[in-house]
C-alpha cells in the first residue's frame, strides 16, 4: 500500500526541524575555548540523522501491518540484546558503571535500551489492542505488565534509572489511551507513590486517606482492594530499606534535586552550572556558540545531558520558546495521528511513542533548570547519540506510516 | 481498547490539553529563569569565569634627608595558585614540590592561607627566583592553576647599615589577621615588621589593584577580561626621612664587626634622627620573601642580641652621662650655682653613714679631685661632688627631677616597642620593692651618679642633651620628616646653660673624653663609665657612653653612644667624636688615651 499524496508533511517538517536544530547545538557545543573531543562530533551526529531519515522513509513506505508482524520478533530480540547486555555489556566513559553498551570485540554499537523504548511500545500497542474493552481491573493488566515489565526489569539491573522511567511513562500513557479509567491508574500508581512519600510520616498518611476513599469508591475486587493497601503499606515500610540499598551516587543525585547547593562541586555542581547557563541566557542568549558557561568548560555533558541548557545559555529565552514549541507540535501531530489512525495497533503505537518522547523531554529539559531529579536521560533530537538519534527517527517513520493509512487527509495541518 | 470514536475524541482532548498545560508551565519556568531572575544568574555566570588576580601595589620609597634611597622596590616574582579545595591545593601543592624545591613551612603556609581566604589565589612563594619562575613556565600546562606574577619586592641598598631604623616587610601573619589594626589586609599580603616600614606601614602601603582574568572550568587563564574592571595597583606616595645615609653608612662602618651596642645621632633643633645604628646588626634584605630559618636561628641564638635594637630597645645603667640629669635638677632648684662647692673635698671617697663612697679616681690612682666647683666636677666626673649634691637635692627632689626630665618616659621616637626606661615614680618606690625598712638614703648617692635603680635607652640620653644643647625644649626624635614636636623640660637662665655647655666642653677639652677632641671646633658631652656587674677574669665589664654635641657653643648635631660592655667611657667618645667629625667635616685630632 504506497500512498505517497498522502504524506504527513507537518510531521516530517516539525522532526526534520527539531534534528536541524538539534545538530546545531550539537555543534555549538563542541565550540569550547578549549577544543574537546566534541568539537566534531556534530557531523558524526548529522551522519545518523542521515541514517534516521533514510530509515524513516523507509519504514513510511512499508505498512503498519508489516510493522505489526514484525513486532513480536523485534520484541524477543530485543529481550535477548537485553539479557545479553547484563553479561556483556560495556559502560560509557562518564557512568562507567553502567552496562548499557552493546559492544563487539571493543567497538561500542550502540545503546540498545534506546531501541527497545520504541519495540516496547509496539509490542505494548500489539497487546493492548487485542482487547475490545479496556481493563477494568488490575488483574486484567497482567500481561501488558508482563509487556513492559521484563525490558523494565532487565534496564533496571544495567542498571539505568532513566531509561527505566520512560517505560513506565510509555506504560501509563498507552493505558490511559487504550481508555483505562484513571481511578485505576491512580490505584496502579499508588505503591510507588507511597514508595516516595514514606519519607514524610504526615504526607504518607493523607495519601493513604486518599487511597482508602479511592478503593471504597472505585470498588475494584475486594483481593485486589487488599492487595493494594498491603502493597502501599510494604513499599511505605521498605522505603528506606530501599535507599540504603541505591549506590552513592543515586542517593546524592536525589538529594541534589531538593537542594542542589547542598554539594556544589560534586552532584550539585551539574544542576547548578545548568541554570546558571540558562538563566544568564537572558531574553535573547549571548548569541549562537558564544555562551561563556559553556565555552569556559563549566556546563557539563554540554552535548548530551545538559544539551538544553545550551540552548538556553546561546538563544535565551526565545530559542527556548521555539525548541519548546517544535516539540509541542511534535506531540500534538502525534496525537492527532492517534486519533485518526485506522486501527487500535496503529493508535496505540502512535500515543505510545509520543508518550516516549514526552517523558524524555519533561524529564531532560525539567532537569536542566532542577525541575526533576538527574536521571541521565537524553533530549530527543538534541542530544549527542547515534543508537537515540536513530531511534527516535525509526519512531517519526513509523508514524508517518500510521499517519499515511489514517483516516482523512494525513498532510492536513489540524 | 475501546474505539468508540467519542471514546477517542474525549480521551484526545485530554491528551492535547495536559500536553499543552505541560509544555506552558516549562516555558513559564524558564521564563521565570531566564527573565526575571536573568541578573542573578549573569552574576553568578561573571563570578564562575572571572578570577581577581590581586596586584599587589609598590610600597613608598624611603630616602634619606638629601634624596638617597634607603628603601626601593625591585622587580619580583610571587607564585600561586587558585585551588578549588584543600584537596587539590595538597595535591597541586605535592606535584609543584616534585618540579621545584618546596619546603613542608611554605606547604603548610600555604595551605592556612588557602583556609583563611578560599576566594583569593593562594600565594606560594612571595619571592621566587627566576629558575623557579622558568621551570614553572616551562611545566605551564601541567599547572593550569598556578598564577606567576611580577610583583615588586623590597631593596634596601644599604641592608645591613640600615637594618636598625628601617625594619623589612614580611608577611602578614595569623595573628595580624585577627587584630583590628590590620582590619582590611589579607593572608599573603606583606606588612611592614619593625623599624619605619611598620611604624609607617598605612603611609607606605599603598591600595592594592586586581586584574580580573576569565578563566575555564579547569582554572586555565583564557584571557584578560574586560580591562574596565580592572584596578591598577596605586603606589604609595614616598617617605622622606631625617636620616643622612652618609653619616649612617659611616656609623655602621665604625661599629663594623667587633662593637656591640648603639648609637643616635640628632639634630637638637629639631629632633630629626640624622643616624641611628644597633650592632651588631643584620641584613634586612636576606628578609625579603620569607626569612630563611637557618638565618633567623643564627640570629636569635647570638648572644649579642642583634634583634634587639639597642638604641630604642636596651635599657643600660647611664653612669656619669647621668650627672647632668643632678646637676640641672640641684640648678633649677637653686641649690646650687656652678661655682658652689660642696662641704667634703674629694680625697678619692665619701663617707656615709658606716660605709665609704668611693670616686672613679680611687680605682685608678687612689687619689682625689680636691676641693672643686659644680663646673670642675662635670668636667672631672666627680663622684664625691656629686654623692653630696644628690644629698643636698634630696632623694624626693632628685627623683621628681629625674621624672621631669623625661627619665622615665619614652622618646616617642618613631619607631615600634620602644622600651620605656627605667627611674622611679617617687620615694614610694623604694618602700614598695625593698619595704619601709629594707633601704637607706644611701640609694640617693647612686642615684646621683646614674647607678641604682635607672636604666635609660640610648635615644633617650641622646634626647636630654638636646635639650642641654639647646635651651632646655627636649625634641621628640623624628626618623620621618614632620613637624618638630619640642617640650621644654627645664628652665636655667642663659649663663647657667652656657655654664653647663662650657663644663661639658671642658670634659672634651681637659676632662675625662680629651681623647674626643677635635680640632677646630669645640666639642662638648660626658662620658660614663657604668657598672654592670659582670665580671671577666676579675674585671669588671662595663658599658661604655658618652652623649655629647658640637659645636658646643652653636650645636647641631648630638650623638650618644652606648658600648655594651665597652669599658671606659672614653672609648664612648671616640666613636661619638669620630661620627660628629664626620659629620661636620671636620678631622679630629689623634686621639690620646688618657685615664678617666
Amino acid at each position: 500500500m504506497f500512498r505517497k499524496t498522502l504524506a504527513d508533511y507537518p510531521l516530517a517538517i516539525t522532526a526534520i526541524a527539531l534534528s536541524l536544530f538539534g545538530v546545531a547545538i550539537v555543534y555549538s557545543a563542541g565550540q569550547t575555548d578549549i577544543p574537546t573531543y566534541v568539537a566534531p562530533l556534530w557531523k558524526t551526529q548529522l551522519m545518523w540523522l542521515g541514517l534516521g531519515v533514510l530509515c524513516a522513509w523507509g519504514i513510511g513506505n512499508s505498512s503498519v501491518r508489516l510493522i505489526e508482524w514484525a513486532t513480536w520478533p523485534a520484541y524477543l530480540l530485543t529481550l535477548f540484546t537485553l539479557a545479553s547486555l547484563l553479561v556483556l555489556g560495556a559502560g560509557t566513559g562518564a557512568n562507567g558503571h553502567m552496562r548499557s553498551w552493546l559492544a563487539i570485540g571493543g567497538h561500542r554499537l550502540g545503546q540498545p535500551a534506546e531501541i527497545a523504548k520504541i519495540v516496547v511500545v509496539l509490542m505494548l500497542a500489539k497487546v493492548l489492542a487485542e482487547r475490545r474493552e479496556a481493563p477494568k481491573s488490575l488483574l486484567e493488566l497482567w500481561k501488558p505488565g508482563l509487556v513492559v515489565g521484563i525490558p523494565f526489569a532487565m534496564i533496571m539491573l544495567q542498571p539505568d534509572l532513566g531509561s527505566a522511567i520512560v517505560f513506565v511513562g510509555i506504560f501509563f500513557g498507552m493505558l490511559f489511551w487504550s481508555g483505562v479509567p484513571w481511578p485505576l491508574l491512580v490505584l496502579l500508581a499508588s505503591p510507588v507513590v507511597s514508595l516516595v512519600l514514606s519519607f514524610s510520616t504526615g504526607l504518607w498518611g493523607a495519601w493513604f486517606l486518599v487511597l482508602i476513599a479511592l478503593v471504597l469508591w472505585y470498588k475494584p475486587y475486594l483481593l485486589e482492594g487488599i492487595v493494594l493497601v498491603v502493597a502501599n503499606v510494604a513499599t511505605g515500610v521498605i522505603a528506606p530499606i530501599l535507599w540504603e540499598k541505591l549506590a552513592p551516587y543515586q542517593q546524592n543525585r536525589l538529594k541534589v534535586f531538593l537542594d542542589p547547593s547542598a554539594d556544589p562541586r560534586a552532584s550539585g555542581y551539574h544542576v547548578l552550572q545548568s541554570k546558571i547557563a540558562i538563566g544568564s541566557g537572558g531574553l535573547f542568549g549571548n548569541g549562537f556558540t558564544l555562551g561563556t558557561q559553556k565555552r569556559s568548560g563549566f556546563l557539563p555533558e554540554q552535548h548530551t545531558d545538559f544539551i538544553f541548557a545550551v540552548v538556553g545559555e546561546e538563544l535565551g529565552f526565545i530559542g527556548v520558546a521555539v525548541a519548546l514549541t517544535l516539540f509541542l507540535a511534535l506531540f500534538l501531530r502525534a496525537t492527532r495521528i492517534a486519533t485518526r489512525a485506522n486501527d487500535p495497533f496503529g493508535s496505540l503505537a502512535a500515543f505510545g511513542l509520543m508518550s516516549c518522547w514526552l517523558v524524555h523531554v519533561v524529564v531532560n529539559i525539567g532537569m536542566t533548570l532542577n525541575l526533576m531529579p538527574i536521571t541521565g536521560i537524553p533530549l530527543p533530537f538534541f542530544s549527542y547519540g547515534g543508537s537515540f538519534m536513530l531511534a527516535s527517527w525509526l519512531g517519526i517513520g513509523i508514524l508517518l506510516r500510521i499517519s499515511g493509512e489514517g483516516r482523512g487527509q494525513a498532510g492536513a495541518i489540524l | 481498547m475501546s474505539v468508540h470514536p467519542n471514546d477517542i475524541a474525549r480521551r484526545s482532548r485530554i491528551a492535547t490539553l495536559a500536553l499543552g498545560a505541560l509544555i506552558l508551565s516549562l516555558m513559564v519556568a524558564f521564563f521565570n529563569a531566564q527573565v526575571l531572575q536573568h541578573d542573578r544568574y549573569k552574576l553568578q555566570s561573571q563570578e564562575n569565569r572571572l578570577r581577581a588576580l590581586p596586584l599587589p601595589a609598590p610600597r613608598g620609597i624611603i630616602y634619606d634627608r638629601y634624596g638617597n634611597i634607603i628603601a626601593e622596590n625591585l622587580p619580583g616574582y610571587s607564585v600561586s595558585i587558585a585551588p578549588v579545595n584543600v584537596d587539590s591545593l595538597k595535591s597541586s601543592l605535592t606535584h609543584l614540590a616534585s618540579v621545584i624545591t618546596l619546603s613542608q613551612d611554605q606547604i603548610n603556609a600555604a595551605i592556612r592561607r588557602f583556609r583563611r581566604d578560599p576566594n583569593r589565589p593562594t600565594l606560594i612563594m612571595s619571592d621566587a627566583s627566576m629558575s623557579v619562575v622558568s621551570v614553572l613556565e616551562e611545566h605551564r600546562i601541567n599547572f593550569p592553576r598556578f598564577i606567576i606574577q611580577s610583583v615588586p619586592k623590597r631593596f634596601y641598598p644599604d641592608g645591613p647599615a640600615v637594618a636598625s631604623f628601617v625594619g623589612y616587610t614580611g608577611e602578614i601573619t595569623d595573628a595580624d589577621l585577627n587584630s583590628p589594626a590590620y582590619a582590611g589586609y589579607k593572608p599573603g599580603q606583606l606588612i611592614g615588621k619593625g623599624g619605619i616600614e611598620k611604624e609607617y606601614e598605612k603611609v607606605l602601603r599603598g591600595t592594592e589593584g586586581v586584574r580580573y582574568d576569565e578563566v575555564d572550568a579547569r582554572g586555565r587563564q583564557v584571557r584578560q577580561a574586560t580591562p574596565r574592571l580592572d584596578l591598577n595597583p596605586e603606589p604609595a606616595p614616598p617617605l622622606y626621612t631625617n636620616i643622612d645615609m652618609d653619616l649612617q653608612r659611616y656609623v655602621a662602618g665604625i661599629f663594623g664587626d667587633s662593637l656591640v651596642g648603639g648609637a643616635v645621632a640628632l639634630d637638637p633643633r629639631d629632633g630629626g634622627v640624622l643616624a641611628l645604628y644597633s650592632a651588631p646588626s643584620y641584613d634586612v634584605n636576606k628578609f625579603t620573601g620569607g626569612i630563611p630559618a637557618d638565618y633567623w636561628r643564627s640570629l636569635l641564638n647570638d648572644e649579642r642580641r642583634p634583634l634587639v635594637n639597642k638604641t630604642t630597645q636596651g635599657r643600660y645603667p647611664p653612669g656619669s652621662t647621668f650627672k647632668l640629669v643632678t646637676a640641672v635638677t640641684a640648678l633649677q632648684e637653686g641649690l646650687v650655682t656652678l661655682d658652689s662647692r660642696m662641704p667634703t673635698p674629694c680625697t678619692g671617697g665619701f663617707q656615709y653613714g658606716n660605709r665609704t663612697f668611693h670616686c672613679w679616681t680611687y680605682y685608678s690612682h687612689r687619689a682625689g679631685h680636691g676641693d672643686i666647683t659644680l663646673s670642675q666636677a662635670i668636667e672631672e666626673s666627680c663622684d664625691v661632688y656629686f654623692y653630696q649634691l644628690g644629698l643636698k637635692v634630696g632623694l624626693a627632689n632628685l627623683i621628681a627631677g629625674g621624672v621631669s626630665l623625661g627619665m622615665r618616659e619614652t622618646t616617642g621616637i618613631d619607631l615600634p616597642d620602644e622600651k620605656r626606661p627605667l627611674w622611679p615614680y617617687a620615694v614610694d618606690y623604694y618602700n614598695k620593692t625593698y619595704g619601709a625598712r629594707g633601704w637607706s638614703n644611701a640609694v640617693t648617692l647612686n642615684l646621683a651618679i646614674g647607678q641604682g635603680e635607672n636604666s635609660q635607652t640610648v635615644v633617650n640620653m641622646a634626647r636630654f642633651y638636646a635639650a642641654l644643647a639647646t635651651d632646655g625644649n627636649a625634641p621628640t626624635p623624628e626618623i620621618v620628616k614632620r613637624t618638630p614636636v619640642k617640650t621644654r623640660i627645664f628652665k636655667l637662665s642663659q649663663e647657667e646653660m652656657d655654664g653647663l655647655r662650657t663644663a661639658l666642653a671642658g670634659v672634651v677639652g681637659q676632662g675625662t673624653a680629651q681623647s674626643a677632641r677635635i680640632q677646630g671646633i669645640m666639642l662638648a658631652g660626658k662620658t660614663g663609665t657604668a657598672q654592670t656587674g659582670k665580671f671577666v677574669n676579675g674585671v669588671e665589664q662595663n658599658h661604655a657612653w658618652f652623649v655629647g654635641f658640637a659645636p658646643a657653643d652653636k650645636p647641631t648635631i648630638v650623638v650618644a653612644v652606648m658600648l655594651e660592655f665597652g669599658g671606659h667611657g672614653g672609648r664612648a667618645a671616640h666613636v661619638a667624636s669620630s661620627i660628629i667629625s664626620h659629620y661636620l667635616k671636620v678631622a679630629p685630632v689623634t686621639a690620646v688615651q688618657t685615664e678617666g
